[in-house]
């Protein structure tokens, strides 16, 4: 087992920009998780341009290709696993590659949707640029060229943080809607819970993650192992189904790539903005902790499911929700680009009841290409969504608020700003919930222009990519800026305990986490893995594990070799099925010329001649040339055979196929073999 | 191994549907249904019985789990009194359009045969409410671990929303078991699907046994047509349906048809019942068809357009209306009453389903032209309206099952929820045509299945390295990478044998080697042996003068 980072986290955090890895088992190639990296996107100017665009590049952008790509080219790719729609957007960059032409992508049916949405809304939005320059036609474009390079990387390596191995001439063009189709072709859509077996002898089965919707944690069954790859998770969820770790227990090898805790050291060091607002106020110590190393499973369980980070995240989106009611207040309007789907979903409903109990009525606008299809699946998946709100299936309620804010007239969901109804529907102040949350892209960048001069305005941003560098170009700011983090993932403090309940024999785990969790007494072994480097962990065991049918181990015909030995000899046909080996009846045993015997004593030709007469046979040596050290056995009766022996071969004429079976028997017996 | 079949219910009819499967000592109940065709003890499975056959003190610990396969009263309606009434506390599993819509099948029930009959209550409202709670949901493919030994797996199976085939399997037995399926999509639901299993046991429906059906589309138009002579001769329509599921299917048809036509002629449903099931029905678009799902952003096709409100005195209305009316058989309720009304002229139009149980207004309507109900000794209804026999029924016909069994080959076959002679007929034909054993037990039967079982054992690398390489002449593992879909995707199953040697010691577990891998494991050695015919090439004279020798030495010997 093999396994190398290929990505860590790119722009936009852990929840956009999940950890990619290459997973090498039993001679198969298993790609996790293949995200976009949009850090290159921050590097250019929106359009239209407006001022100097504050020396960004003004061209068509580029995007870094994943590092799945050159993955895929050098060793081919045999079957993707994605754990998140985020974890899909970089895959049509591979759609051309021919180590790519064969390979089988596994996600959720609700991951594939939402990726494919999003997938097909970043291309609309990035057909902007192409409008404004002209099509990008994949020559180098001028500013990828000598002094004009150099001047922009000097910029870039302080302003991004593009690795040192990342040559910035590998950016390339956005893939085209055509590349989106064949990757979608190559997907197969699954379940949670559902087991579906790639290339006979491996079993993939996809559990709920909890962090958002068809978010999934992977079990790869393998004959020889099993492996968990667990991307980030939440416990308790206020919209997606509940982190399903009880259907990871004792697998053999945990891939700990849930990433979100990096980041959240980068959060609590990170000074705010000079324009945001005092963040929420950090709640640890209500936050409670497992300090027991003795606690019992119940214990540990109920430590890792309680409510506080559901709690957190309430009260986190509830302060935004305050923010923005203040906003409203002073007559200013809001703009929240935010692109985590749940995150999208309780706004609303906690907006639409904060607004609804300060009696304030200003309308909500979700502007993007998939609004309208989003909210309408939201409402028709019950299967996929915590049990709280499957409760509203069971007594008929609509699964999300977004229903009947509709109905009433509260929500309006348009494609474009330019969409006709929009212009009519339209009154400030408003809210609007738009993409991208780069800022470089979608309706965002054009409501940002429009209210990035007044002070009554508020911007609700995700932390995670540099704001300072988002915001460049719609300098300079008046507007309020609110720098939110959400939930995402696991907190540090509960990976020992979540350990402690899925035993595994080994943990792979990021090298930034080393520190962070505890080797001393565990009965699991840490191996740690880095950004581009591999680590491989030897097989856990030697042997397969087989079925014998009850037909064929019927047939078997045991030697006993001595008091504590015995052997046979097995002829089937071996089956791969739902990850097992089966070994069947084969049919009659072929003609076979030659054979060898296995044999323990010495194959001695004086004792095979009282073996014959044992068994009836009439027979006698004949004469030798013994010069050769051949001895020749002669049988008259029944039938008739010759026997030719040498000490490493043994040739039975003889066109009687009984006689010659007898024959073989008992040789087989004299020297004690099969 | 073996399978124990108990059926407690649809053994040679259709009703009550129950079967309690032992697998590997695992006991598993499917459906819990009620006959509706019966209001004495004959109208619940007979649990008490089964209980003592078992000789366990409750139900709870004589079952590893309850799988209800669908929302309709002949496979749920028993399952509030067996687990209210009888006290059964284990896990219940079924579909989440199942566990959303049953409730409403239940309470539906519940008040008509309670304001018809006045029967003694079996279960009351909270009753239901409190079953439903116990109730674990189930996504389609979705592999549920019941315990330790036990797993199950819903399969769609068409006929209604939420319908499901149960896969079960413990150790290596395993078995299925149908419900109520549909080979062939309907305007709201896909076909049956199902993974190419390996079964020892199909337990099948077979309601249509013995009828061949010809194309929906026909039955269709004919049903609008008749629809729409009646309302056009200013008739009223009335269409005995149950909440869910035909409701819906048939009014998809109308409402489209309206639209088409640009009738304005009122649809209207008898309950708020159906209407809010419909918005059950939005929510759960993901178990529709691949049709409507595909087009559902855009319109939600349970958003009727030509449906109207709806009020119980609009009966005694004049002028043409289509009324949808629970229950679907006319076995009480308010389209017993519409019927009362509306049955007398011979300007209205009764539709009838596909089946009606026996006992019902429905199955009697259905048997011969009657001229008159005899509801009661009292109670006479004349009937003068058109009645149209629904030809398209959510069930599969014979070609269907034998479709189904052909595709999975099971080792055995069930038969339940059909009737006795052409249960027998099916049975024949699924011996005979594709030799696999049938039967079709009557009620409180048992079938006993004999299973195959496998040896677990462990191999090296090389083993099975040299199979794929003997199989395929590749490594098994780059093998083209056939790529399956679900779990049963077979690899590597060429015919070629492959050979290799069992290992058994003492105080260890038996291991298959290579040939040349045990030679070294336990320092044998290797010796070739040939096999040439006698009269081969060369040796031939040699051989030929070897005997004559010792023929003449026999002979010698003989002579002295
Ligand atoms: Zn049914």
């Amino acid at each position: 087992m093999k396994l190398t980072c290929l990505s860590t986290t790119g722009g936009g955090g852990s929840y956009h920009s999940p950890a990619s890895h290459l997973l090498e088992l039993e001679g198969l190639r298993f790609l996790l998780d293949c995200p976009i990296d949009l850090t290159a996107l921050a590097d250019f100017s929106p359009v239209p341009l407006t001022g100097d665009a504050g020396g960004l590049i003004r061209a068509v952008p580029r995007y870094l290709s994943p590092a799945a790509a050159a993955a895929a080219k050098v060793g081919g790719i045999d079957a993707v696993l994605v754990s998140s729609a985020t974890g899909v957007l970089g895959l049509p960059f591979l759609a051309r590659l021919p180590g790519f032409a064969h390979t089988k992508i596994y996600v959720t049916e609700v991951a594939a949707r939402t990726g494919k949405l999003m997938m097909g809304e970043l291309v609309e939005m990035h057909r902007e640029f192409v409008r404004y320059y002209g099509p990008d036609t994949g020559e180098l474009p001028r500013w990828m060229e000598g002094e004009k390079l150099n001047e922009l990387l000097s910029m870039l390596e302080k302003a991004v943080t593009v690795d040192k191995g990342d040559d910035l001439t590998s950016l390339m063009p956005l893939y085209s809607p055509g590349n989106i189709e064949e990757c979608m072709q190559k997907i197969q859509p699954v379940k949670y819970g559902e087991e579906v077996c790639f290339n006979g002898i491996f079993t993939l089965k996809a559990s709920s993650s909890g962090l958002e919707l068809g978010n999934s944690v992977w079990t790869i069954k393998g004959p020889r192992a099993s492996i968990t790859y667990l991307p980030s998770s939440v416990f308790v969820s206020a919209h997606a189904l509940d982190f399903d770790y009880s259907s990871l227990k004792e697998n053999d090898v945990i891939l700990f790539s849930d990433l979100s805790s990096l980041n959240d050291m980068d959060v609590d060091n990170d000074k705010l903005d000079e324009h945001a607002m005092d963040e929420t106020e950090h709640s640890l110590c209500r936050r409670s902790v497992l300090r027991d190393d003795g606690a019992d499973v119940d214990e540990k369980i109920a430590f890792l499911c309680n409510n506080d980070d559901i709690k957190e995240e309430i009260e986190r989106i509830s302060y935004i929700c305050s923010c923005i009611i203040d906003a409203i207040k002073s007559g200013g309007s809001v703009l929240i680009p935010i692109g985590r789907l749940g995150v999208i979903l309780l706004l609303l409903e906690l907006i639409s009841e904060m607004l609804h109990s300060s009696s304030i009525k200003v309308p909500i606008f979700m502007v993007s290409e998939t609004a309208e299809e989003i909210i309408a699946f939201t409402n028709a998946l019950p299967e996929w969504l915590c049990k709280s709100r499957q409760e509203k299936l069971f007594s008929g309620e609509a699964l999300f608020d977004h229903v009947d804010l509709l109905k009433e007239g509260k929500l309006f969901l348009f494609p474009h700003l330019h969409s006709k109804d929009l212009i009519a529907a339209w009154k400030e102040p408003c809210i609007v919930l738009c993409p991208h949350w780069s800022l470089r892209l979608g309706p965002a960048v054009h409501l940002l222009r429009r209210w990035h001069a007044d002070k009554r305005c508020l911007l609700v941003l995700e932390q995670g990519s540099d704001a300072e560098l988002c915001l460049k170009p719609f300098m300079p700011l008046a507007i309020q800026v609110l720098e939110c983090s959400f939930l995402s993932g696991l907190r540090t403090e509960k990976i020992d305990t979540l350990l402690g309940v899925l035993k595994p024999k080994f943990v792979m785990l990021p090298e930034g986490l080393k520190s962070r969790c505890s080797v001393k007494g565990r009965p699991w072994s840490f191996l740690y893995y880095s950004k581009g480097k591999t680590i491989e962990l030897p097989n856990l065991q030697e042997d397969f594990e087989v079925h014998l049918g009850t037909d064929v181990a019927h047939r078997l015909q045991p030697r006993k070799l001595n008091e504590t030995t015995a052997v046979a000899r097995l002829r089937a046909k071996l089956h791969v099925s739902s990850g097992q080996y089966q070994l069947a009846a084969a049919e009659k045993q072929s003609d076979q010329s030659k054979r060898h015997l296995l044999h323990w004593d010495a194959v001695d030709p004086d004792r095979l001649l009282p073996a014959l007469q044992e068994k009836g046979m009439v027979c006698s040596f004949a004469a030798d040339d013994d010069s050769s050290g051949e001895r020749s056995v002669l049988i008259t009766s029944p039938g008739e055979a010759l026997v030719k022996i040498t000490s490493d071969r043994t040739v039975i004429y003889c066109d009687d196929e009984r006689t010659s079976g007898h024959i073989f028997d008992a040789l087989s017996r004299v020297c004690n073999g099969i | 191994m073996a399978i124990e079949c108990l059926v407690l219910g649809a053994g040679q009819e259709v009703g009550k549907s129950c079967v309690v499967a032992t697998i590997g000592g695992k006991r598993v109940m499917f459906d819990c249904g009620m006959h509706m065709g019966y209001h004495d003890r004959r109208h619940y499975p007979d649990f008490a019985r089964a209980l003592a056959a078992w000789g366990v003190p409750d139900f709870t610990s004589a079952l590893a789990c309850v799988v209800i396969t669908h929302f309709h009263l002949d496979h749920i309606g028993a399952l509030p009194y067996f687990t209210e009434v009888c006290g059964y506390h284990g896990p219940i599993y079924m579909t989440y359009p199942t566990k959303a819509l049953a409730p409403f099948m239940l309470e539906d029930y519940r008040k008509v045969t309670m304001d018809q009959r006045g029967e003694a209550e079996q279960y009351s409202y909270e009753d239901i409410l409190r079953c439903m709670k116990k109730v674990i949901p189930l996504d389609l493919k979705q592999t549920v671990q019941v315990d330790k030994d036990l797993v199950i797996r819903a399969y769609y199976a068409g006929h209604v929303l939420g319908a499901a085939m149960i896969y079960a399997k413990v150790g290596d037995a395993a078995m299925v078991y149908t419900g109520d399926y549909n080979m062939t999509p309907d305007r709201h639901l896909g076909a049956a699907q199902i993974d190419r299993l390996k079964l020892d046991l199909l337990i099948t429906e077979s309601t249509y046994a013995k009828t061949i059906r010809d194309s929906k589309h026909a039955r269709e138009r004919e049903f609008l047509k008749a629809v729409h002579k009646c309302v056009s001769g200013g008739g009223k329509v009335l269409i005995p349906t149950f909440a869910l599921g035909r409701a819906q299917e048939l009014c998809m048809l109308l409402d489209d048809y309206w639209e088409r036509m640009n009738l304005k002629i009122p649809i209207y449903f008898s309950a708020g019942l159906t209407i809010q099931a419909n918005m059950y029905y939005k929510m759960l678009i993901g178990w529709t068809s691949q049709k409507i799902k595909d087009s559902h952003a855009v319109h939600n096709p349970f958003d009727f357009k030509h449906v109207c409100h709806f009020e119980r005195s609009f009966i005694n209305n004049p002028g043409p209306c289509v009324l949808f009316a629970t229950p679907g058989m006319i076995s009480g309720g308010f389209s017993l009453e519409a019927f009362k009304k509306w049955a007398p002229s011979n300007k209205n139009l009764i539709t009838l389903p596909g089946y009606c149980v026996a006992g019902t207004v429905g199955h009697k309507l259905m048997s011969g032209k009657p001229t008159r109900i005899d509801l009661d000794k009292d109670t006479h209804i004349d009937v003068r309206c058109q009645i149209h026999q629904l030809a398209f029924s959510p069930h599969t016909d014979s070609k269907g099952i034998m479709d189904l069994t052909e595709f999975l080959s099971p080792k055995h076959v069930i038969l339940v929820h059909g009737e006795k002679p052409q249960m027998a007929f099916l049975k024949e034909r699924i011996e005979s045509e594709l030799g696999i054993p049938c039967f079709y037990p009557a009620n409180n039967e048992s079938v006993s299945i004999p299973t195959t079982d496998n040896l677990k054992m462990s191999t090296t690398e090389r083993f099975i390295t040299s199979c794929a390489a003997e199989q395929g002449k590749q490594s098994l593992r780059k093998r083209n990478l056939i790529h399956g879909t679900g779990t049963s995707e077979v690899n590597g199953c060429d015919e070629a044998a492959v050979e290799g040697v069992i290992l058994m010691e003492k105080h260890k577990a038996p291991k298959i080697l290579c040939e040349d891998e045990l030679a070294q494991v336990l320092g044998m050695e290797r010796h070739l042996v040939q096999f040439e015919a006698l009269g081969s090439s060369g040796i031939e004279e040699a051989v030929e003068l070897e005997f004559k020798r010792a023929e003449a030495a026999d002979l010698g010997s003989d002579g002295k």
